[in-house]
């Protein structure tokens, strides 16, 4: 399991890094995208997988007495995932709004800033 | 010590920025609000100021989970008085958008968001758990993205693009390298992981991580070679925008940096090289960079990344004199820099441009402002007595201290080339007489009524009085930034007063 999930996060940061190369915008997005979620999958992972323990401590005992479920990665993703949300749904919109102004999808065709080097 | 007034610089910030979503149609009484709101905030940090320096450090624990279970915030001298500058620039650039921000960009909710933006940064001062600062952080860029592309001409989506793209990236780094320390420690509170860290064994992993935050500070910071973003996106937005960003964005790269390189790992001989190479390769192409630029404001973003290698080489020397001088410097450069962008705003008012060809003969016309930036520049360039001249004092005297002639040789050509560049600014701006053009801009200033003129003024003259008083009454600056440096070598009062224990 611990294999597998090391190869998808690699996975997972090559390609976004990849897209992010790109001059296509929408790539670029992806990319970001993909990147977000291989640094997810990598708290995940991180955080020790510990299958069918419960995060909690029975009734009768005052401290854990055997290997439990870390419960604070999952809630660090979770926030992650949010706020990715968040970002991504802000960089769509900003992507849509520079295809409205300068009617295109490419990266080089908003050099217009630096020209007066 | 716990005390839960040091909650109050981020909660008042949200109430404002929510009153004034409230008051969305509304945008005089919204520059009320906001300038009001400011001044309480400044006041609340003066307060928090000096009970921290007092009492010493203040804690309080969110939902009174004990650290480190719960979330920390904690209010050192360094917090708090990062806390105290960001209200005061905070004051100066409400007071300057009221007149500075055209009513289409206020119509769209920019005061609001300058105040979550000013929420965030807050937060980011004041949090003592590392993943809390990623959420701060967050909250920060995404504010400085929509302020960043309010508007939405041409250039400030261009600039927008690689802004949002790059600090994607660095939040992307910056939780990559908190994964891995989870994993690495099983804590997130930075007094806790300062402790936990020391008995990691894998130490080339703990390595890595080191460089994954530096890397990704490092870029939030613009250092060399990660600060191309910078000045390509720093000149689009209006000028209020530019100056806040400028004082304070980097700056919150710079304290994390400094936060997690004195508490969790302490740089050690090889990542002290580093620091200094880099440092001194930020000092110059910072300084070349501006050297070749036409545009006021370009020049100036320039000029931020620059002076951001003075920080980073008081990080890389990591005595006490230099992080001293770091300190110093750190607190000039946010009053100063936050000015710089204030005066460009001023300049675009005057003549509509911010091109140095186009520009000239404002000390004809306007010789007390004139003066007025003068002093401003003067304290950039570090004129005794002005603010700018002691930390570089520190700066100097720590690197020969430490021997390192490289960065004493980095910092005397920054600085001398920042003269240059001032000297020549102040040439075409103000003393070369004005161009003859075709299509002379209008003083959209002088036909201004005397309380939009006023409005304008006053930022530039209460940043200029505090770099005023930086430079003149230094042994008082000096006093602070030598107690926070004292507190960064030493290290153990913060983690007592965290976690309570020894």
């Amino acid at each position: 399991m611990e294999l597998i999930l090391a190869i998808l996060i690699g996975l997972l940061y090559s390609a976004g890094i990849y897209m992010m190369l790109r001059r296509s915008m929408v790539k670029l997005l992806i990319g970001l995208i993909l990147l977000g979620n291989g640094a997810n999958m990598l708290i995940f992972l991180l955080g020790r997988i510990t299958k069918g323990k419960p995060p909690v401590i029975p009734e009768d005992s005052a401290f854990f007495t055997e290997i439990y479920a870390d419960p604070i990665p999952q809630a660090l993703i979770l926030t992650a995932i949010v706020i990715s949300f968040g970002l991504q749904a802000f960089a769509i919109t900003l992507l849509k709004q520079v295809y409205k102004v300068i009617d295109s999808d490419d990266l080089d065709d908003l050099n217009t800033t630096d020209d007066d080097i | 010590m716990t005390d839960n007034t040091i909650i109050l610089p981020v909660i008042m910030h949200m109430l404002i920025a929510v009153v004034l979503i409230f008051l969305w149609n509304l945008p005089r009484v919204q520059k009320f609000v906001s300038v009001a709101g400011s001044i309480l905030v400044l006041l609340v940090s003066i307060l928090m100021f000096y009970r921290t320096w007092t009492t010493g450090i203040l804690t309080t624990q969110a939902g009174n989970w004990q650290a480190p279970f719960g979330i920390t915030f904690v209010s050192d001298v360094f917090s708090s008085m990062l806390v105290l500058l960001a209200s005061i620039a905070g004051v100066a650039v409400s007071i300057f958008s009221i007149v500075g921000i055209r009513k289409e960009r206020l119509r769209y909710g920019y005061f609001p968001i300058l105040h979550f933006l000013l929420m965030g940064l807050n937060g980011a001062f004041l949090t003592g758990d590392i993943f809390n600062l990623y959420v701060w952080f967050e909250i920060i860029i995404i504010a400085s993205f929509v302020l960043m592309t309010l508007g939405g001409r041409k250039p400030q989506i261009g600039g927008g693009i690689k802004y949002v793209t790059i600090n994607l990236f660095a939040s992307i780094i910056f939780l990559t390298a908190i994964g891995i320390l989870y994993g690495l420690t099983g804590s997130l509170n930075i007094a806790d992981l300062s402790l936990k860290i020391a008995d990691v064994e894998n130490r080339g992993l703990v390595n890595v991580t080191a460089m994954l935050f530096f890397a990704s500070f490092g870029i939030k910071s613009a250092i060399f070679p990660l600060y191309f973003w910078l000045p390509a996106s720093y000149h689009t937005p209006p000028s209020a925008i530019a100056a806040i960003f400028a004082g304070l964005l980097t700056k919150v790269g710079i304290y994390a940096m400094l936060r997690v390189f004195t508490l969790i790992f302490v740089p050690d001989d090889f990542t002290r090289n580093i620091i200094i190479i880099i440092a001194t390769a930020t000092l110059l192409t910072g300084a070349f960079g501006a050297l070749i630029k036409k545009d006021l404001r370009q020049i100036f973003s320039y000029l931020i990344i620059s002076h951001i290698g003075y920080l980073i080489a008081g990080i890389g020397m990591f005595t006490e004199v230099a992080l001293t001088g770091l300190m110093f410097y750190l607190f000039h450069d946010i009053m100063v820099k936050t000015n710089l962008f204030l005066i460009s705003g001023v300049i675009v008012k005057i003549r509509g441009t911010v091109k140095l060809r186009e520009l000239g003969g404002l000390y004809d016309e306007y010789p007390k402002l004139s003066l007025l930036i003068a002093i401003v520049f003067f304290s950039l360039v570090g004129v005794p007595p002005l603010s700018g001249f002691w930390p570089k004092i520190s700066l100097l005297y720590a690197a020969f201290e430490t021997g390192s002639w490289i960065l004493i040789f980095a910092i005397i050509i920054s600085s001398f080339f920042t003269l240059y560049i001032i000297a020549r600014i102040w040439a075409e701006v103000f003393w070369k007489p004005a161009p003859a053009l075709d299509h002379l801009p209008e003083d959209r200033f002088s036909r201004m009524r005397f309380f939009d003129k006023t409005t304008m003024i006053l930022p530039l003259i209460i940043l200029a009085l505090v770099s005023v008083y930086m430079g003149i009454a230094a042994e008082n600056i000096m006093l602070i930034s030598k107690h926070i440096a004292v507190e960064m070598i030493d290290t153990s009062p913060y983690i007592q007063a965290v976690l309570g224990t020894n």
